[in-house]
């Protein structure tokens, strides 16, 4: 029943956050505002937008009982650093993880809505949504911001989730006009992705340990950093490390610094011998 | 259709019939512990709620029509989600989802034909008892702050009655499952309705709730970001069982000094307001909170800003 005065809360038909945020405060969206006016690539306003920070290189791997999500600190605007310590991997849900490559504060917004859209979905239905499920919807979202990403502010996720049904871990990519494409075994984005892909075809295996996965997904992004200039690598003088997270059985959890500390010096100090990382065998002994 | 109904009579109409809906169905019961916030109702249906979790320290329960307290529910759970969306997490209160709801229910109550048949409680847990809250929505958007414990719906005057006698501050867990159980058992008393007061004062045999009987949530101070847990199956199994051995379920009703006469609140029975016909005890203003208006047959108009 239509109530004067009462906005649009009662009734609701839909249990997607991002739906009924698209009809009752459509700027709240990220990128929102820019849906209603357009911006010309090369006016003075695109200048503006080359110069918000961009997040770069996250790793994904999926581990013995579980999955791996790992992000570099660095933002870079232009090219300045604008900020060495940005969070780029974060808790979507209990069981799943989101990583965001593109701009900065149109990713942190994304990624708000995303853990708002299923905890709302939550509480709504009084079930949580099937990994595929979050991994469509983020799809949905995504494809919803590529007017915006036409103009200059693009956000691409990485997710990742653990399965409770088949204790398994899994990893989807996106691209700027959504997806999802799910991912085995690792995948990388960002502006480093390229070499960090690179090292992990020859770090990676199946089914390790998480331990041994994280210290692989940690080596290549340090030969991400090695290689592009928008990616930062251990930063040993100020104690800014990667971000590690992993999903298991458990749930999400975020490596303590301590933690990730202990994985970057071992890769450091490994280094120290050999500057470009464990080398693979030639030849495959048989 | 009369050709003209004075607002007074349409509005005394519509309290009638809301008070007669919520004190229709079951009652439910919120009570602080020393970890937190317990709530039971007792629900046959596992899939059907009356408690759920509004935010991350905020839960709401609800008694009276169900479509109508699940649309509630779902708005409330919108405005939450939108306030901290918009600003906070910390901004989203229950006193903001509180008065939201009064609005909402204040309105419909005076501009639909037919005013919501519920009432509500939002509960929110802080990280001292001290800051805890617990409010309660009537049908025509009245709000109370309740402290240590609510019943509501249903007979609430009489559950509300043995919860003040065994309620204390600081129970564990299991004590405040046990009095809340055994404030809500007196309802099953295998006595007729019509002698509500003599029939339960004095029957030792009240019927206990089994698990498959409640539904049963806490709002747990210790936990992380989300302090709203359901507790069922063996874990409600296990705090039954507790409850029962920690100081057992709270004796009978004691029977009051003198019978009483059939229909009247016996004079050891607080509260229950003069109509003493079950089912219109005016559940709602009988141990209200201190903005009530009493009302001293149900159903006179109360205002509804009380």
């Amino acid at each position: 029943m239509a109530v004067k005065g009462s906005p649009e809360f009662l009734g609701r038909e839909t249990s997607s956050f991002t739906d009924f945020l698209a009809a009752y405060a459509p700027d709240l969206l990220p990128g929102g505002g820019l849906r209603t006016t357009g911006v010309m690539r090369g006016s003075a306003a695109a200048g503006v937008i080359d110069s918000l920070p961009h997040a770069t290189t996250l790793v994904a791997a999926i581990c013995e009982r579980g999955v791996v999500l790992t992000g570099d600190r660095r933002a870079t605007a232009g090219s300045m650093i604008s900020k060495r310590d940005v969070e780029k991997v974060f808790r979507s849900d209990e069981y799943s993880a989101i990583g965001m490559a593109g701009t900065a504060s149109v990713g942190l917004d994304f990624v708000r809505l995303f853990q708002v859209e299923l905890e709302h979905y939550e509480k709504m239905e009084g079930r949580p949504l099937s990994l595929e499920g979050k991994a469509n919807r983020l799809a949905t979202m995504i494809r919803g911001n590529l007017m915006a990403a036409m103009q200059g502010l693009i956000v691409v996720p990485l997710f990742a989730g653990y399965e409770e049904e088949t204790g398994q871990g899994r990893i989807f990519s996106y691209d700027v006009a959504g997806g999802p494409y799910e991912e085995h075994r690792f995948y990388s984005i960002g502006s480093g992705s390229v070499f960090a892909r690179g090292a992990m075809k020859k770090l990676y295996a199946d089914d390790m340990s998480v331990r041994d996965t994280v210290l692989a997904c940690v080596q290549s992004l340090y030969d991400a950093a090695d290689d592009d200039s928008a990616t930062g690598g251990p930063d040993m003088t100020r104690r800014i490390f990667p971000v590690i997270a992993t999903v298991t059985e458990d749930g999400y959890r975020r490596m303590s610094d301590a933690e990730s500390e202990e994985y970057a010096r071992q890769v450091v100090e490994s280094r120290m011998s050999t500057p470009d990382g464990p080398t693979a065998p030639l030849r495959n002994s048989n | 259709m009369p050709f003209y109904v004075s607002p007074e009579q349409q509005m005394r109409d519509k309290a009638n019939y809301a008070q007669q809906g919520v004190a229709r169905g079951r009652s439910c019961v919120a009570l602080q512990y020393a970890d937190g916030i317990l709530m039971v109702a007792p629900n046959a249906s596992k899939a059907l709620h009356k408690i759920s979790e509004l935010y991350d320290k905020i839960a709401f329960a609800a008694v009276g029509r169900y479509n109508e307290y699940e649309n509630l529910r779902k708005a409330g759970v919108t405005y939450a989600d939108i306030t901290g969306y918009q600003f906070d997490r910390n901004d989203v209160t229950a006193r903001g989802i509180a008065n939201y709801y009064a609005q909402v229910l204040g309105q419909i109550f005076i501009e639909s034909n037919k005013p919501y048949e519920v009432e509500l409680v939002v509960a929110e847990v802080g990280d001292e008892p001290e800051a805890d809250q617990i409010y309660r929505i009537t049908f025509d958007g009245s709000v109370s702050d309740e402290s240590g414990y609510v019943a509501f719906g249903g007979d609430a005057g009489k559950v509300s009655a043995v919860l003040k006698e065994h309620y204390s501050e600081g129970m564990t867990l299991a004590e405040a499952f046990g009095t809340a159980t055994g404030a809500l058992s007196v309802l099953n008393a295998p006595a007729s309705p019509a002698s509500s007061a003599q029939g339960s004062a004095g029957n030792g045999d009240r019927q206990e709730l089994t698990a498959g009987q409640l539904e049963v949530a806490i709002l747990d101070r210790s936990r992380e970001h989300r302090k709203f847990r359901r507790i069922r199956a063996a874990r409600l199994e296990e705090l039954l069982a507790e409850a029962r051995a920690t100081g057992e379920a709270p004796p009978a009703s004691e029977p009051p000094p003198g019978e009483p006469g059939p229909g009247e609140p016996g004079p050891g029975e607080p509260g229950t307001s003069a109509a003493g016909t079950p089912g219109t005890s005016a559940a709602p203003s009988a141990e209200a909170g201190p903005g009530e208006t009493p009302a001293g047959e149900p159903g006179t108009g109360e205002d509804p800003q009380s």
